[in-house]
């Protein structure tokens, strides 16, 4: 219990400081890696309350690929930094207001008791603390109970790529592509043009 | 506090320790490995002269780049630029916590072992924008972003390979893996997914033919251009210990991990972590004989196979692994 309680205060501590680097950070690739140092703290978390499944997914997708694709953007971005902080208390009262509606909410979801811990076990039909694996548990609720909004959820992904692809998608003339199929059948009877020439006249190609 | 604390610590460092070092020192000689089978390729002599038959000639190379100086370029982003081999070495190590090598023998046998290692392998990327970025500098810049966009997109083909393997097994923990193959070896009846796979994992590697993050021919070293002395052997440790760490996973998806071909007499007789041990330098033995026989891929080339072959070919496995499982009533 003693090392649960330290490696607990331990990761959420370091998982709040990376956080709040994340935002006072002054070089924006510094605030990405703090965040991905975030995620994570975060994923830790997830193994302490024994949920290695959300953990690991975590890792995979947010720290694997998302922050890799943001770091790779923030890396290539020319950005003035004096002009980034220009604004900054042009912004401060809407960011304290949003902060302030965020902490008022969460506060409000724990004062009604809506939130607690007991009341989250009350939802779920499933036994607590089993010897099943939270990945099988997870996949009885989502493809039984939850097939509908896990369908629609995959719908909205993939119409969601969809369009970025079709934003990103242009066609341009005069590049020159490789045609593989081309390539492998080639063969010196089409790839072979015979001319005789005439002594002392040349020819057009 | 003693007998609850104190003590399974020491007992998990001891086990730590029986781990690394047997990597650490295997690197060693997969390093005097590869210059051999390379030069056995090009009919050369290959290293012969520290020690028998060359044999200390890979820690003679890495006493004499620790004792150099360590340079750090001045326009460098000098945490980033050191924080970046240390956290490429502690990825490929931490892998190896979950990774059964015969029945029991596991630091961690954990649930999600197989999706802890895919975890594990997607973060290697850190390492080497980290570098490319504080070096600040234009070859290790371009090494980097190659490097980014090249291992993002074979590790989708990964996934799905991945998930094929759990659709036989059942299960995400390794040792069950391992044990779903008693019967058969994965790599009969999910032959061309072992291929993508073993290609997917020469990607994400950066081993030839993919290398192109550290392309000498046209970026010098690519990402490791300004590393020196003890942080560049960091980087150079940890390429080759990620190589046994992807051999390792290989062996354990699709060869059996610690299972005998046969379990009959002459095979049984060996105990499961030589079995292991020998598929894991037959895997890697591959990865040698492909850089010593392949030319290096182009970039679009390398995405085209990426993106437009393994990631429709693993995704149809997948579709047709499930429907013949379902029909066939096998599931598990």
């Amino acid at each position: 219990m003693f090392v649960y309680t330290i490696s607990f205060y331990f990761f959420s501590i370091i998982a709040i400081l990376s956080a709040l680097m994340v935002i006072s950070a002054k070089n924006p690739v510094h605030s990405v890696l703090f965040l991905i140092l975030s995620f994570v703290n975060t994923s830790a978390l997830f193994v302490l309350l024994g949920a290695e499944f959300l953990a690991m997914i975590l890792i995979v997708v947010y720290v694997g690929a998302v922050a890799v694709l943001f770091l790779f953007v923030v890396m290539m971005l020319d950005i003035n930094f004096i002009k980034l902080r220009e604004g900054f208390l042009q912004y401060l009262p809407f960011g304290v207001l949003l902060g302030l509606v965020l902490l008022i909410e969460l506060g409000m979801l724990f004062y009604t008791n809506n939130f607690s811990e007991n009341n989250l076990v009350d939802f779920s039909n499933l036994p607590k603390f089993s010897d099943v694996e939270n990945t099988k548990i997870l996949g009885n609720v989502l493809y039984t109970d939850y097939f509908y909004l896990f369908q629609i959820s995959g719908i909205i992904l993939l119409i969601a790529m969809i369009g970025s692809i079709v934003l990103t998608l242009r066609e341009r003339s005069g590049v020159k592509k490789q045609k593989i199929y081309n390539q492998v059948h080639l063969n010196s009877k089409n790839a072979i043009e015979k001319k005789k020439i005439e002594l002392g006249k040349g020819i057009d190609v | 506090m003693i007998n609850s604390i104190l003590i399974p610590g020491l007992i998990i460092i001891a086990q730590i320790l029986a781990i690394i070092v047997p990597v650490l020192i295997s690197v060693a000689f997969l390093v005097y490995a590869e210059r051999k089978i390379l030069a056995l390729i090009q009919l050369r002599k290959g290293p012969n002269v520290v020690g028998p038959f060359g044999l200390l000639q890979s820690f003679a190379d890495a006493l004499k780049l620790i004792t150099k100086e360590n340079i750090i370029p001045s326009n460098s982003n000098k945490m980033v630029f050191l924080l970046a081999p240390i956290i490429t070495m502690v990825l490929s190590l931490a892998g190896w916590a979950v990774i059964p090598f015969a029945p029991g023998w596991v630091v961690s046998d954990i649930n999600v072992g197989i999706m802890y290692l895919f975890a594990i392998s997607s973060l290697a990327v850190y390492g080497v924008i980290m570098a490319g970025w504080s070096s600040n500098s234009k070859y290790p810049f371009l090494g980097a972003l190659r490097s980014a966009a090249q291992m993002v997109s074979y590790e989708v083909s990964i996934g799905f390979v991945i998930i094929t393997v759990l659709l036989c097994v059942g299960s995400l923990n390794l040792t069950k893996i391992v044990e779903a193959q008693e019967t058969v070896w994965f790599a009969i009846p999910l032959l061309p997914m072992f291929i993508v796979f073993f290609i997917s994992a020469l990607a994400e590697t950066n081993r030839l033919p993919f290398d192109l993050p550290e392309d000498e021919s046209s970026l010098v070293a690519g990402f490791t251009t300004e590393y020196s002395s003890a942080s560049f052997v960091l980087f150079f440790l940890a390429e080759y210990a990620s190589m046994i760490l992807m051999s390792a996973m290989t062996v354990i998806l699709f060869l059996g991990g610690w299972l005998p071909p046969f379990d009959v007499f002459p095979f049984n007789i060996l105990p499961g972590i030589v079995w292991f041990i020998l598929k894991i330098i037959f895997i890697l033995f591959l990865f040698l004989w492909v850089r010593g026989t392949f030319p290096r891929y182009r970039y679009d080339q390398l995405m085209r196979l990426g993106w437009k072959v393994f990631l429709p070919l693993s995704l149809l496995w997948v579709v047709l692994t499930s429907g013949f499982l379902v029909i066939f009533n096998l599931v598990p």
